[in-house]
């Protein structure tokens, strides 16, 4: 027993980095002036370490293993999804570095820079979670985080809203969740997922409650990747939060939600008697059959988001509302339940993660200097700022799936996937959905380049650092709507996941 | 009368209807806590129970002192959230706290 911990602990050394750099964060703001950058550049230096350890473990990365008696897996799908939250978190603190919002004022910062480590720890933790009570707590560790992160800048009464909203929605589903799991774990009398999997095999249990129990817990993961029906909270967070939070909940907290929910379900509910080779996907219970419920929850996701961002004059809420579409895209890739599917997923996460950042960076220095995310105040900003609304175009038209962008390949993988597995009707709602999407987008677009500057003439000009932060997330957009092979080859090689064969 | 596993999961799920009832009708947001403290509650009781009733070890029990350590946590982030809004907005009704709805 006492190996065996020795030996887990070993593989938890990113983990372990992140909880010291957390717990040095705290000591240092005790002893650091107020207005200095310091402990930016220490949570900087303690996800570099961090970033050391996710490194060697993917380069040490043998056989998938589960360690801490199932408590955790560490395969090469928690690490492709750790690369994806680790470089958000890093890329969020370099923008916190430069947001007025956060900046301005007397605020300590050195809360904020800890609470960004434990939310990033947290999500570490959901993409290995393999044991119902690992998944509860890494989810409300993430939860909390935010929650606080969310309201960071209390003296603005729409960040305050954003985090009371945040936390009623989010403690509500994630409730509802532990009621699920409480269900299950009577159901199958396990903790872990590989028990339960092991017990649905094994016995038959009551259909009713365990489609009961299912529904329950899709709550939690799809309030914590924003998909309808468990939406609602996200357009007012993402608009009252400060933008860093919101840029970083819109990328990093989404993967750490997906990575859990595909975890928990593939595994779970995985019939190992029905071999993979001959159905081409993986064979799941009959009783429960979670991939209908989340396609029908990706077609009502993707649909209202749509919809819904069609109105908004507020570029954060419609951004909002365009990331809830995503996770309907995304969901897709779920639904598939192949390897193909999930290859898919990955591939698009890494997309999105580039135009997503990108777009809302350029959110943020705009209203840095004009004090407004109103898409009003976008009015002639190419003539005012050609290397923003030029940026802002690729990201906009990337987020579209216009070729020759990395958006056009993260859906073209999605949709391949699908038309593969022969769920054809599903490609076309996604497809019409894009073409929907074109419509907003561009409208900012036309605000940007075809309509009069107005009273706001004030140009924007960047400092040399922003450049390069700008053309570091731009360049892959372009690259990788080009130059794919090792992105795709990566993701393919990702998708191994402990407890599926 | 024999208390039987049936009788805990009955009133569990009278728990968790509560929880979400009052979660849906209370204005004040101090009363959305509360029920939200009682879907915890209710789960806590179907762990509890099905770990001596069901002849599963520990676990459930375990669980729920897990949960009920989270469920500090988030109240006190929940009240402090609560009072912050209550200086902003001069009161804690979750309806007149809506300045970001269009």
């Amino acid at each position: 027993m006492l190996q065996h911990i020795i030996d887990s602990a070993k593989l938890l050394r990113p983990e372990t980095a992140l909880a010291t750099t957390f717990c040095l964060l705290l000591l240092a703001d005790l002893f650091i002036r107020r207005k200095s950058n310091a402990t930016a550049w220490l949570a900087l230096v303690g996800l570099s370490v961090t970033g050391f350890f996710v490194a060697q473990q993917a380069a040490m990365m043998g056989a998938p293993i589960s360690i801490f008696t199932n408590m955790f897996a560490v395969d090469a799908f928690s690490i492709f999804f750790k690369v994806v939250i680790l470089a958000a978190s890093g890329v969020i603190v370099l923008f916190s570095l430069q947001s007025n919002e956060l900046q301005l004022g007397t605020r300590r910062l050195g809360e904020y820079y800890a609470l960004l480590i434990s939310l990033t720890l947290g999500m570490f933790l959901m993409t290995g979670a393999s044991n119902l009570l690992m998944m509860y707590l890494s989810l409300e560790l993430t939860s909390l985080s935010s929650y606080i992160l969310a309201g960071y800048t209390k003296d603005a009464e729409d960040s305050s809203e954003a985090s009371l909203k945040y936390i009623i929605y989010g403690a509500v589903s994630s409730g509802m969740m532990l009621y699920g799991i409480s269900i299950l774990y009577g159901l199958t009398g396990a903790v872990d997922i590989y028990g339960v999997q092991h017990a649905l095999m094994l016995q038959d249990v009551n259909t009713l409650a365990l489609i009961i129990a299912g529904i329950l817990i899709v709550a939690g993961f799809g309030y914590k990747i924003s998909a309808a029906p468990f939406h609602f909270w996200t357009p007012d967070v993402y608009e009252g939060a400060p933008i860093t939070i919101t840029a970083f909940l819109s990328v990093a907290s989404k993967a750490a939600g997906f990575a859990m929910m595909i975890r928990f379900f593939t595994v779970s509910f995985l019939d190992v008697n029905v071999s993979r080779e001959l159905v081409g996907s993986w064979a799941i219970f009959q009783g429960f059959e979670w991939n209908r419920l989340l396609a029908i929850l990706s077609v009502l996701t993707m649909t209202l988001g749509n919809l819904a961002a069609l109105g908004q004059r507020n570029l954060k809420r419609l951004l909002a509302y365009s990331s809830i579409a995503h996770a309907g895209y995304m969901l897709l890739g779920v639904v598939v339940l192949s390897n193909q599917g999930l290859a898919a997923v990955l591939i698009y996460f890494v997309v999105y993660f580039f135009m997503n950042l990108g777009a809302f960076y350029l959110v943020m220095l705009v209203a840095n200097k004009t004090g407004s995310e109103e898409i009003d105040e976008y009015r002639g900003l190419g003539y005012r700022s050609p290397l923003i609304s030029v940026a802002m175009t690729i990201f906009l038209l990337s987020l579209t799936g216009i070729p020759p962008t990395a958006g056009f390949v993260g859906k073209l993988y999605l949709f391949a996937a699908l038309i593969n597995a022969k769920m054809i009707w599903l490609a076309v709602v996604g497809a019409l959905n894009s073409v929907v999407s074109l419509y907003y987008y561009v409208r900012v677009l036309r605000n940007m380049f075809l309509r009069d500057a107005g009273r706001s003439t004030m140009p924007i000009s960047l400092s040399i650092p922003q450049i390069v932060l700008l053309l570091a997330l731009l360049a892959p957009v372009i690259l990788l709507g080009i130059y794919f092979g090792p992105l795709v080859e990566y993701a393919q090689a990702s998708v191994t996941m402990f407890g599926v064969h | 009368m024999n208390i039987t596993l049936t009788h805990f999961l009955i009133i569990s799920a009278i728990l968790f209807s509560l929880g979400i009832y009052g979660v849906i009708t209370r204005r004040n947001a101090i009363m959305v806590l509360m029920g939200i403290e009682l879907i915890l509650n209710a789960a806590n009781i179907n762990f509890v129970a099905f770990a001596r009733y069901g002849g599963m070890h520990m676990d459930g029990q375990a669980i729920a002192v897990f949960v009920i350590v989270l469920a500090a946590a988030e109240a006190a982030i929940a009240l402090a959230i609560v009072l912050n809004i209550y200086q902003r907005f001069n009161t804690v009704n979750v309806d007149e706290v809506s300045s970001l709805k269009e």
